[in-house]
Order: structure tokens, then sequence, then C-alpha cells
């Protein structure tokens, strides 16, 4: 099998991933499409390391599930101290620069 | 399991016919994620495309990263979402009206421009060769293999990583941390408030649902002696999801107080 469809696949995730960022408006799911994008990153590393038969991609990938896992720790934690002061998950309302 | 996922990787039919049955359905779970309306349902649809992805990991010589996925990313990652779900609860982000003019269209347009130039770009990234395939760097098994690469080339971003998961456990704690700005009033406070305030209706607490409404569950509110319907007495989260029952078959009014004889 080819292994470019892997690649195909990935590019469609990572799409589909960043519509999500822009559409949806719950930070919660909003951080769940940022999610999707990061494993679709990571599914391309993956194929090109069995592309080029070199485990440099796979390492690679591991270090992005690190820093995704970092990430999703401060991002929530950022979600639940919003929502504590404004009641909200809605990123329409945070807007305070705005004004 | 995971030596016949390894197996199926390495022939070409398998690994096609798995290939073509969980990619359609990853995509269709990720398409999903934008479409359904609960946050709940978008973090299942999630966790499916997540396994998909370990199932192709797998199936690409990489058992290690495609466990670490599991683990890591449905395991924990997902876990934490779920919590705060639950802590955030339900409130009107959920909805699925536009609130920008025009973003959908947009956006829609935008992707399938991004799309298209990034499958475009990875179809020549492979340059049209036939992939070498990961079984001559897995020779000594995927894990040594990932192992000697961590902690020879890549030992330094390794302990850099390790200062970032420290930075981020102590980021998220002290934007946990609470600082209290007036001193909790004690229970004696509370109770000289609650009977020196305007009204002494709640002198006693809050009703509790369901106890004069011939109904001993949550979602009906409790009677009033006049027979209304005492809102204070449901949950405000219940309100939201708008699972309250209709009380007024409870009603006093409403009551068939009518005895029949039996004979």
């Amino acid at each position: 099998m080819n292994a470019a469809n892997y690649l195909y696949l990935s590019a469609l995730l990572f799409t589909i991933g960043a519509v999500g960022v822009v559409i949806r408006r719950n930070a919660i799911v909003v951080f769940m499409c940022i999610e999707l994008m990061l494993n679709a990153a990571n599914l391309s590393f993956v194929t090109f390391s069995r592309i080029n038969g070199d485990l440099n991609g796979q390492v690679i990938a591991f270090f992005t599930m690190v820093v995704a896992a970092c990430e999703v720790v401060v991002g929530l934690a950022i979600i639940v101290t919003i929502y504590r002061s404004r009641r909200s998950a809605s990123i329409d309302d945070a807007s305070l620069l705005k004004r | 399991m995971i030596d016949l996922a390894i197996q199926v990787g390495q022939t070409a039919k398998p690994e096609a016919t798995l290939f073509w049955i969980l990619a359609p359905l990853s995509v269709a779970a990720a398409l999903g994620m934008l479409l359904v309306k609960k946050a709940v349902h978008s973090a299942i649809l999630m966790a499916f495309v997540m396994i998909a992805l370990a199932v192709f990991y797998i199936a690409q010589g990489a058992p290690f990263l495609g466990i670490v996925q599991i683990v890591v990313y449905t395991g924990a990652v997902m876990m934490l979402f779920l919590f705060i779900l639950m802590l955030v609860g339900v409130d009107s982000s959920d909805s699925l009206t536009e609130t920008i003019k025009g973003l959908r269209p947009t956006a829609i347009t935008a992707a399938v421009g991004f799309g298209g130039l990034m499958i475009s770009l990875l179809g020549r990234a492979t340059l049209g060769r036939n992939a070498v395939g990961v079984e001559a760097a897995n020779a000594e098994g995927n894990v040594q293999g990932i192992a000697s690469l961590l902690f020879s080339t890549y030992v330094w971003p390794f302990e850099v990583v390790s200062a970032l998961l420290i930075t981020a456990a102590l980021g998220s704690m002290v934007l946990a941390h609470h600082h209290r700005i007036q001193t909790r009033p004690t229970q004696r406070e509370l109770s000289i408030q609650r009977f020196r305030s305007g009204s002494l209706a709640n002198a006693a607490g809050l009703p509790a649902p369901g106890v004069f409404a011939r109904h001993n569950a949550v979602d009906v509110p409790a009677l009033l002696p006049d027979g209304t319907a005492a809102a204070a007495s449901i949950n405000a989260s219940l309100k939201a999801r708008g699972d309250v029952l209709n009380s007024s078959a409870f009603e006093l009014g409403n009551i068939d107080t009518s005895v029949e004889e039996e004979k």
C-alpha cells in the first residue's frame, strides 16, 4: 500500500481541526480541535519515518506528545480560571481587550 | 494483539483493508466533532479518532508510539478534558449559531483551499518512491531503537522537555490557586444574616424539590402551601439544561380528590 495515503489522511484531519478552531465557540471544543491538529501532525511524522526508514520521525512525534500534554494542562487551567471569573466557557465572551 | 497488528502492518493487502476501513471512519468522527452540539459528544468522537491513529501507528511499525498514544492521549488527556467538562458544565457556548456574519462560508472556503494545498504538497513530499519501511531500523526492537536515539542524539531536548513538564505543572498550580479576598463567613454570621434579611422565607434554608409535590424526583419543584410551584427548590444547573418537569399536574387545584367507593 502507498504510504502517501496516510499523509493525505493527516492533511485532511489537520484541515478539519483548523476549521473546528475557527467555527466552534466552546473553548473546550476549540481545544480538542487543536489536539486533533497535533495528532494529525504526529501521523505525518510517523509516516515520514516509515518512508525514510529512520526512527527520527518517531522520536519527534514522541516529543510532540509531551509538549501537547503540557499544553493541555496549562490551557485547561486557563479555561477553568476564565470560567471561574466570567461564568462562561465561550470564547466570544472573553473580549475585554477589545474595549 | 500487538504482534498481530505488526504482522498486519507488514503485509500490503491487510494494511490497505485496515486503512480503508479506519480512515473514513476517523474522518467522519473528526467531522462529527465539529457538527455535534454537546461538548461531551465531541470528546467521545475525539477519543475515537485518537484510538484510530494509535492503530495506524502500530500498523506503520511504531508500536511504542501507538501504546503511548492510547495511554497518554486517550487515557490521560481525554480524561482531563472530561473532568474539565464536568467542572465547567453546560452553558450557552454549546450552541451552533453563527455569531460573526459570514464566518462559516469563509472558514470552509479557506479550509478547502488549505487542504488542497496540503494534499498536493504532501503528495510531492514522498517523491513518488516507495516507502523504505522501518523494519531495518526496528531490527533490535522499536523501543530499543527509540531509546538509543532519545538518550544519544536527543538527550538535550529530552532534558529540556522535563523542565517544560515541571514548568507546566507549576504553571497550572499557580493558575488554579485561588486567593480569598474576604474572610470566610462563619456559620453564626450566616445564620444572623439569614434572619436579619428582608424576608424570612429562606431562614430555614431552601425548600427541597418534590417534597410537597406528591413526587420525590429532583426535577419536580416543591409546592408552596398555597399550591403554587416553588422555583427556588430546583437546582440552577437542572434549569439551565431544561430538565425540569412541569409540576402543574401536582398543583393543589388540579388534583383529583374525589374518592371512588368500592363495593
